[in-house]
């Protein structure tokens, strides 16, 4: 079967070693690699690497400043940074990956629909997103996430919502220059309904697009996810949000600096991590700059 | 007279611009019979492919639109089916095959997945049974090595092969007729020559009739059983190939075959036709042909010539062949027009 595989695909696959080959030669793209990768398999392990639970309280050792037994301190409850900063970035990547799913998925999907049937459709959809693009982003997050009551699902459902337009503007881009192409005209003149050919026409031509803006999104979702837990309307206690670990940790930020400080930088080298790579990955898949 | 498989009656199809209304078509007449192949020619500009897109009704609107007459196929009028019976019609019944290969088939997926896709949408089988059927449909085009074509991606098959990939996609539901708008433009001429034999071949094999649409005479006189010559979005002579290279009538038709040049006279410089194709945003008057025309006298700035047969299966839209008096079978059009 792997043969087969690798018969069929062989073109695919070629293509693919060349991508790997043209990132491994682009330092930014390798150091966002790292930055994702490290962050990763930090949340992978967390269970395994980190030494202390994350929400287990011993008062009897609050606000112990970084040392060898706590590498990062502990906070006002006695529990260790580390760890929860471990565990935080579990959170933080479902965040991130769950909020580009959902608002890739729905922004594809109506970018493709917009830009295809255009017209009436097309300016209906556009303006709806215009009007969600109106808001900055982190306001009408905080908005929705306020009026769906304070949760970690419900702000995902809010920052998803949030990213729906630069999706589907990104995509109907796209979908406008791909309806003009022939192959579409050819799959209408062989009988296929306009679904068909936006799922199986138009959108598999915009998937390169699609996940270049999705690396560069996840690190602002990231940053929006962290901010709405910092007011409170994420990540409830006692989970290790990074954006709850700072909210709290302001307010020890004079004497106690390690408690807001390293989450606040995981949070600042995730996001670097996840733009950088994009930013590469956006150049190299870019077939005018390929070769 | 059996009833023909695709008859186009008075067709118009106009294109509302910013600039103004650009009459693309104008009272199309057109039929092609069961198992027959029609060519279409013309040069660029004349409408050929929009007269080959209306019949799919597949002019982009806006800015396109037909905006009156019939085009009847197998006795329905494809303008005014719903769209589920416009879509069965398309690709099962009618299929076209493009002028580009290299732009005809979607890059992302394999020439096996585009095909069966086809297959799969108008025929109730199965993924492998469709596969099958696109295997046979690649053998029967003289592909080589079907089965790993399959497999391959669009930029992976040359031009030649992709346009055969494309005539055995069209013709793998067996289609009662195949629009051709100009499929062998894009290649090169031995290609050409091997992709219009395979085409003919497999046509006449399932008995499908073909609207062939080139601006090449010499591809028309080898492979087209009538000719239609199309001039300014209007069909001016219609004829058997025979009659027409022998006898053309119209004199833009005879302009046409005296600007091929022949093997066997000397000649310093190409015979062409005075003047430029007028403008279709406000054609002349009477005959559209008549300012280039070396023949035009009295009425031709002002009436339009209708098509009238001069023989038998022989038709022509001037006012040089007063021909003879309307029949039922070819009415003549075009007459009432403003022009």
């Amino acid at each position: 079967m792997w043969d087969t595989f690798r018969k069929e695909r062989a073109w695919q696959i070629k293509e693919f070693f060349f991508t790997l080959r043209l990132l491994r030669q682009n330092p930014s793209a390798v150091a966002g690699f790292l930055i994702i990768a490290l962050v990763t398999l930090m949340a992978l392990a967390a269970a395994f690497v980190a030494p202390y639970d994350p929400i287990r309280i011993s008062l009897g050792e609050r606000l112990r400043p970084p040392s060898a037994a706590h590498l990062f301190g502990t906070d006002e409850l006695g529990r260790d940074i580390l760890s929860r900063v471990m565990y935080g970035a579990q959170i933080s990547l479902r965040i991130g990956v769950l909020v580009v799913v959902i608002a890739g998925g729905c922004g594809a999907l109506l970018g493709a629909i917009s830009g295809y049937l255009g017209r009436r459709v097309d300016n209906l959809i556009m303006r709806v997103m215009d009007v969600i693009l109106s808001f900055p982003p982190l306001v009408l997050a905080l908005a929705l996430a306020a009026a769906m009551g304070p949760s970690l699902n419900n702000a995902i459902l809010a920052v998803a919502f949030v990213m729906i337009p630069k999706f589907a503007r990104l995509v109907r881009g796209e979908a406008l220059s791909v309806k003009e192409k022939q192959f579409i005209t050819a799959a209408r003149a062989s009988g296929a309904k306009s679904l068909w050919i936006i799922l199986n026409h138009i959108l598999p031509n915009c998937v390169s697009s699609v996940i270049v803006l999705s690396t560069l999104i996840l690190g602002e979702t990231i940053l929006i996810a962290a901010s709405l837990s910092f007011i409170g309307l994420g990540a409830q206690p006692p989970t290790p949000e990074w954006g709850a670990m700072i909210s709290v940790g302001r307010k020890f930020l004079l004497d106690q600096w390690w408690y807001a400080t390293f989450p606040g930088l995981f949070i600042l080298v995730t996001v670097i991590g996840f733009n950088i790579f994009g930013d590469a990955l956006r150049d190299i898949l870019d077939p005018r700059i390929r070769r | 007279m059996a009833e023909p498989l695709l008859s186009i009656r008075n067709l118009s199809v106009q294109f509302f611009t910013y600039q103004g209304v650009v009459r693309a078509l104008e009272g199309i007449d057109l039929m092609i019979q069961r198992g027959e192949i029609l060519g279409l020619v013309g040069e660029t500009g004349c409408g050929k492919s929009v007269l080959a897109r209306s019949i799919l009704r597949l002019v982009p609107d806006p800015p396109g639109k037909i905006t009156q007459g019939e085009i009847r196929f197998k006795g329905e009028d494809i303008l005014r089916v719903n769209g589920k019976r416009l879509r069965e019609i398309r690709g099962n019944e009618i299929s076209m095959i493009f002028q580009e290969p290299m732009s005809s088939l979607n890059p992302v997926f394999t020439i096996g997945n585009q095909m069966a896709e086809v297959v799969i949408l108008h025929q109730r089988v199965k993924r492998d049974r469709a596969r099958a059927i696109c295997l046979e449909m690649l053998s029967q085009v003289k592909m080589p090595d079907p089965d790993r074509v399959l497999s391959k991606y669009p930029h992976e098959l040359s031009g030649g092969m992709k346009q055969r990939a494309m005539i055995a996609m069209e013709l793998s539901c067996r289609p009662a007729l195949l629009i051709a708008d100009e499929p062998t433009t894009a290649l090169d001429v031995t290609v050409q020559g091997q992709v219009l034999t395979i085409l003919d071949d497999l046509v006449r094999r399932i008995g499908a009739s073909v609207l062939f649409i080139s601006h090449d005479l010499g591809v028309i006189a080898q492979l087209c059983d009538r000719v239609s010559v199309m001039y300014a979005g209007r069909v001016v002579e219609t004829a058997p190939v025979e009659a027409l290279f022998a006898r053309p009538r119209h004199p833009y038709t005879v302009g046409l075959l005296q600007a091929i040049p022949s093997m066997h006279e000397e000649r310093d410089s190409l015979m062409t036709i005075p003047g430029v194709v007028p403008r279709l945003i406000d054609p002349p008057p009477g005959c559209r042909f008549a300012p280039r025309c070396a023949k035009r006298f009295e009425p031709c700035d002002r009436v339009v010539p209708p098509l009238s047969e001069v023989e038998t299966g022989h038709a022509v839209a001037c006012h040089l062949y007063p021909g003879a008096p309307e029949d039922a079978t070819r009415k003549s059009v075009g007459a009432g027009e403003d022009g």
